[in-house]
């Protein structure tokens, strides 16, 4: 997997671009989970409002209610969940995809048509995961605090702009960017993780359920393990 | 003058003396050795055919040939480059002269069959404007008789069609070698003889230089002017049809009873 990495590092910096492949790549990834994360993006922020509203009733600050769940959606919630959901969805996709060209002998084909099938398949996906994974939380993030405005209307009353101005009180510049910063560490994970379960899928039919199967569940431990090592690095850098 | 023939001029290796040179070629999995020792070389216009039981190496053999696997030890020469001694690009140029056929076709099934038979030229070709690109395409894909499909996707031809489709794109750069895996395994009588007759067929028209791997006696009869039988990963005969079909060794007989 170290070697793996290396190896999609220097082909991302070597020249002989696919661009093509790279944008047909982000067209695929981010477009087929934008509705499943904006979806669940939705949910969250309704039902995270709903569920905090009695407790920050009986403390009596049902006024920070804005406050709090945008605090919980952008720190931690959308990043999180947006980034598990990409991983069930892109990460097996990739496995498999990759896995069943394994096996075929497409992969070979590429090499023998003079094409790098690394830089061709593996660079083109990875790079398009970093990339979109970022701007789906964003997105989810964004649906997300309207799913909560949503919520907050249930009960209270409150207008979207005095709701949103709240939100944008609450946010500062350290909530936003170490959030964002390591969705790109997500989305790199998912991309690498199911490239390479599917890049090196063994013969058969079977490697290649089972290289979709262990690249989800590699990628959502990897994706846990890192946002792990992000809130101790934005702690040390007194960013919390 | 075509654009066909012109690139077939403009890369034409010259080279005296066999167009593949392969000496004591060894490889091995793990513990497992496959090819032990293995030296055969295969003349300009010469097609031969591989016989062996099935896990005896054959599809390591070309593998090697084509630089898929990297050998043990020995060495490989084709077209009278040895393969360890070329870089990435170097490699890719030398391979551009050599048309693989895989056992599985290996068709790219997220593409069409035009982009399938695109995709080798994107690279070696790729000087090539739109209107001569879908001429070549369409030229070779007519050799093959399935023009009509060049817009259809691999999963909806037959096998058979399948098997054509990849052997017009293994031809579709106009290789000086052709290697094929196993051309008419899991196809009927009928369709195998039509890859054969396809398959004599390139070898006048272009005086292309192949190495045939096949179980396929019929197949086997009607392609090739030499036949080696791989066994224990070494040579172990070599000779003509007529030749081999009147051994008494048990180990060439199994094959042609
Ligand atoms: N990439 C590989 N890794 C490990 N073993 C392999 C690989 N390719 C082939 N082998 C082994 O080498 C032997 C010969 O395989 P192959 O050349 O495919 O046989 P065949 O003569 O049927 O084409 C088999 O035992 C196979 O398991
Ligand atoms: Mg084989």
């Amino acid at each position: 997997m170290t070697r793996f990495i290396g190896r999609y590092l220097r082909e991302l910096v070597n020249p002989r671009y696919e661009v093509r492949a790279f944008i047909h790549q982000c067209y695929t990834i981010g477009y087929s989970s934008l509705a499943l994360i904006g979806t669940t993006g939705f949910i969250m922020g309704l039902v995270l409002t709903m569920q905090l509203r009695p407790s920050l009733i009986a403390y009596g600050v049902v006024s920070q209610l804005p406050v709090m769940v945008s605090l919980a959606i952008v720190r931690e919630i959308g990043p999180v969940i947006s980034a598990l959901i990409f991983a069930g969805k892109i990460s097996s996709s990739i496995g498999a995809e990759l896995g069943s060209m394994r096996v075929t002998e497409q992969i070979d084909a590429m090499e023998v048509s003079g094409t790098n099938p690394f830089k061709f398949l593996v660079v083109s996906r990875v790079l398009a995961a970093t990339l979109m994974l970022p701007l789906l939380t964003i997105l989810s993030d964004a649906i997300a605090l309207y799913g909560s405005y949503l919520g907050v209307n249930i009960k209270g009353h409150t207008s979207l702009q005095l709701f949103f101005s709240d939100v944008f009180d609450a946010l500062h510049y350290g909530d936003v960017m170490p959030a964002l910063i390591k969705t790109f560490f997500f989305g790199a994970a998912v991309g690498l993780i199911g490239c390479y379960k599917g890049y090196n899928s063994s013969k058969g039919t079977a490697g290649v359920g089972l290289a979709a199967n262990s690249a989800v569940v590699a990628s959502s431990l990897a994706i846990f393990i890192i946002d792990l090592l992000a809130v101790q690095i934005t702690d040390l850098l007194g960013l919390n | 003058m075509s654009i066909t023939e012109r690139y077939r001029l403009a890369q034409m290796v010259h080279t005296d003396g066999p167009v593949i040179k392969v000496s004591n070629l060894k490889k091995g999995f793990g513990t497992r050795v496959v090819l032990d020792d293995l030296s055969v070389e295969l003349s300009r216009g010469e097609s031969m055919v591989v016989l062996g039981r099935s896990g005896s190496g054959k599809s390591v053999f070309i593998k090697c040939i084509i630089g898929l696997l990297k050998p043990d030890a020995g060495s490989i020469h084709v077209l009278g480059q040895d393969l360890a001694a070329l870089d990435h690009d170097q490699t890719d140029q030398l391979r551009s002269h050599i048309g693989f056929l895989f056992q599985s076709n290996a068709l790219y099934d997220s593409m069409t069959i035009r982009e399938n038979l695109e995709f080798p030229m994107r690279r070696h070709r790729n000087t090539l404007v739109r209107e001569q690109l879908d001429e070549h395409i369409i030229k070779t894909l007519t050799n093959v008789g399935l023009a009509h499909t060049a817009d259809m996707m691999p999963a909806e031809l037959s096998g058979g069609m399948q098997k054509r489709i990849a052997l017009a794109r293994a031809l579709v750069l106009n290789p000086e070698i052709i290697l094929y895996d196993e051309p008419t395994s899991g196809l009927d009588p009928i369709t195998s003889k039509e890859i054969s007759s396809l398959m004599t067929g390139i070898q006048e028209q272009y005086n292309t230089s192949s190495i045939i791997i096949s179980h396929d006696m019929s197949c086997v009869k009607r392609t090739a002017d030499r036949i080696m039988v791989l066994l224990g990963g070494k040579c172990y005969a070599m000779g003509t049809w007529a030749e081999l079909a009147r051994s008494n060794d048990d180990n060439i007989k199994q094959f042609f009873e």
